[in-house]
């Protein structure tokens, strides 16, 4: 509360004494000011949240209908197996983007840490993506992956005239497509995070461990590496949230074909709650999916704190 | 320079070069495609250029392609887009600012809750308020209309912004409102006269933050459009994935392009302050 302003605070000597009214004024009008946005989380976020929730036990179908279900609509969610395969599908979705996002982006950021030139430049280039759409990226991907035109053809025509690259049509290959176009886009932001991350390392750690004698890879390995966990947390925990959020991609690039072989679970929702018109079911696997994000990133928020303090 | 340094120079540029070629080569293709024809697209790879500067595909993309039954090409979906876009990022910003500015500069019992509280809509995802938001504009006779969106994308970004704003006030002396207030002015006064004359970097990075998430959103904008108000990455959506008969591979790219060219001038324009919203984002997030 030390930098709560004290109420007296323009009672100095020699100094206007401000009315009762504005010292009055200046205590509520901060408040007065944010309750707008308080009541629109109150109502858009809390109540919605809520709202879905209560959703979730009714007999909803294409119009919300207030007709208790208990627990129904639940067991019709777990019990689809394409609910399962969505989120079976998460999973390889998921780890691989991830995996290879923080890989490549850190390996990245600590090409470009090394006093190269057109730092600039090349990290404009990695990052354009990002400022892409989805449909955008999925409309060059799905370019890109079409055999006729795509890679399949163009190393053909360099003289491998077998060559074989149809993935986007393969359902087992499918998901790996999607997974390229998400790593595409998020690298250069990982790499960006990483890079600043780096530059934060004590340049007097560097040169001591220099002086000593270490060459360059022990010196990242042994110190600056565990000097960039809380960023490395902070990496991992943006990646599975946009992980779990993926949708437009998948809508772009597959449409969640071939088959059910590229849905995931907000896709799930999507289809069930606004094509299929199975709303209570939609809405029970929105609770799931919200149930996903606060059980993988409240742990990792908590990680995350620990290591920021373990490093300061 | 000694011989393996030098070599470990080579090397690291190599790599660098190697993954920006990777990087660009979608742009690349994609742009390409657009200026060639269809004959054209069959004879040679993805990579050759174009025999000439052909933007009949890009003509066609903005104004007579088909998306489903319309065949008006992007242009009204283009148009729908910045109608949502600019009052949503305006508001929002405007809205971000002050409420960082009471909550940084301006703390009270209970600022610290109010604002963990706002930034918990930043993390959620939207697929658990899309039901009852729909079912909300319905109410309000706004479902499937440029207002709606105008609603949503303006509530949801608040927390953003607000986030943005309070993280760079915060780093402000409270001396400079506790010395206004000495001199009587009030809170208003000292948010136009002190604090917003020192904002435009972070209004720079909010609203180019703004601008492309609601430019590029696609979830919003499919649930609560309708047929008059879709904004341009459902009209994308549409033409790439709904069209009937030939696909014509270079309307495709060309439409991707028009979709992406706001963001990406903006991205050119002002990446320094994208970069910055990215890391303010991320570091606080």
């Amino acid at each position: 509360m030390a930098d709560t302003i004290p109420a007296d605070a323009g009672l100095r000597k020699g100094l206007a004494r401000p009315s009762r009214a504005s010292v009055w004024a200046d205590k509520w009008i901060p408040l007065v000011v944010l309750s707008p946005s308080v009541v629109i989380s109150l109502i858009f976020v809390y109540g919605f949240l809520a709202a879905t929730a209560v959703l979730s036990f009714t007999n909803s179908t294409l119009m919300p209908r207030y007709v208790g279900a208990g627990f129904q609509r639940y067991i019709d969610l777990f019990s689809n197996s394409v609910w399962w395969t969505s989120v079976a599908n998460l999973f390889w979705f998921s780890v691989p983007f991830i995996v290879l996002s923080l890989g490549l982006g850190l390996l990245l950021a600590i090409l470009m840490d090394q006093r190269i030139r057109a730092e600039g430049a090349l990290r404009a280039i990695y990052l354009y993506p990002l400022a892409l759409s989805q449909i955008v990226a999925g409309t060059a991907w799905q370019w890109l992956f079409n055999p006729e035109y795509g890679i399949q053809n163009t190393v053909r025509a360099l003289g491998f005239t077998s060559f074989e690259f149809n993935w986007l049509n393969d359902s087992r290959m499918a998901m790996a497509c999607v997974v390229i176009a998400a790593v595409w886009q998020c690298t250069g932001f990982v790499a960006a995070l990483f890079l600043a991350g780096l530059r934060g390392v004590d340049e007097e750690v560097i040169k001591a461990g220099m002086v000593d004698g270490a060459s360059m890879p022990v010196i990242y390995r042994r110190i600056v590496l565990p000097a960039m966990w809380p960023v490395f947390f902070s990496v991992l925990l943006l990646l599975t949230h946009q992980a779990i959020k993926t949708f437009d991609l998948v809508v772009a690039m597959t449409a969640g074909g071939p088959g059910t072989s590229t849905w995931l679970p907000s896709y799930f929702m999507y289809n069930f709650s606004f094509e299929r018109g199975r709303m209570g079911v939609g809405a029970a696997s929105a609770v799931m999916i919200l149930v996903m994000v606060v059980a993988i990133l409240i742990p990792m928020m908590y990680l995350e704190k620990r290591a920021q303090k373990n490093a300061s | 320079m000694r011989p393996d340094k030098l070599v470990a120079r080579i090397a690291i540029y190599a790599v660098l070069g190697f993954f920006a070629l990777i990087f660009l080569a979608p742009l690349y293709v994609v742009l390409v495609t657009s200026l060639k024809t269809l004959p054209e697209l069959r004879v040679g790879t993805m990579l050759a250029l174009p025999q000439g500067l052909n933007f009949d595909a890009w003509g066609k993309a903005w104004s007579s392609a088909c998306t489903g039954a319309a065949c008006n090409g992007l242009q009204p979906f283009f148009m729908n887009s910045v109608y949502i876009v600019i009052p949503s990022v305006i508001i929002s910003s405007m809205i971000g600012s002050i409420n960082g500015y009471a909550l940084a500069q301006w703390r009270f019992p209970g600022s610290e809750i109010i604002f963990t509280g706002l930034l918990f809509g930043f993390f959620i995802p939207f697929q658990a308020i899309l039901l009852p938001a729909a079912q909300f504009l319905g109410m309000l006779k706004l479902a499937n209309t440029i207002p709606g969106l105008i609603i949503i994308q303006t509530v949801y970004g608040i927390a953003f912004c607000t986030m943005l704003f309070r993280n760079y006030y915060v780093a402000m002396p409270l001396e400079l409102v506790k010395a206004a207030r000495v001199d009587g002015a009030g809170f208003f006064r000292i948010f136009w006269r002190i604090f917003l004359p020192i904002s435009l970097p972070i209004f720079t990075v909010c609203v180019i933050w703004q601008f492309t998430h609601i430019w590029n959103d696609f979830l919003f904008g499919v649930v609560f459009s309708g047929p008059e108000s879709r904004p341009i990455t459902v009209g994308l959506n549409n033409l790439v994935n709904t069209s009937e008969g030939v696909k014509e591979y270079n309307v495709d790219t060309a439409a991707a392009l028009i979709t992406a060219l706001p963001t990406l001038i903006v991205y050119i324009i002002g990446g320094r302050y994208f970069i910055r919203g990215l890391t303010a984002g991320a570091v606080k997030g």
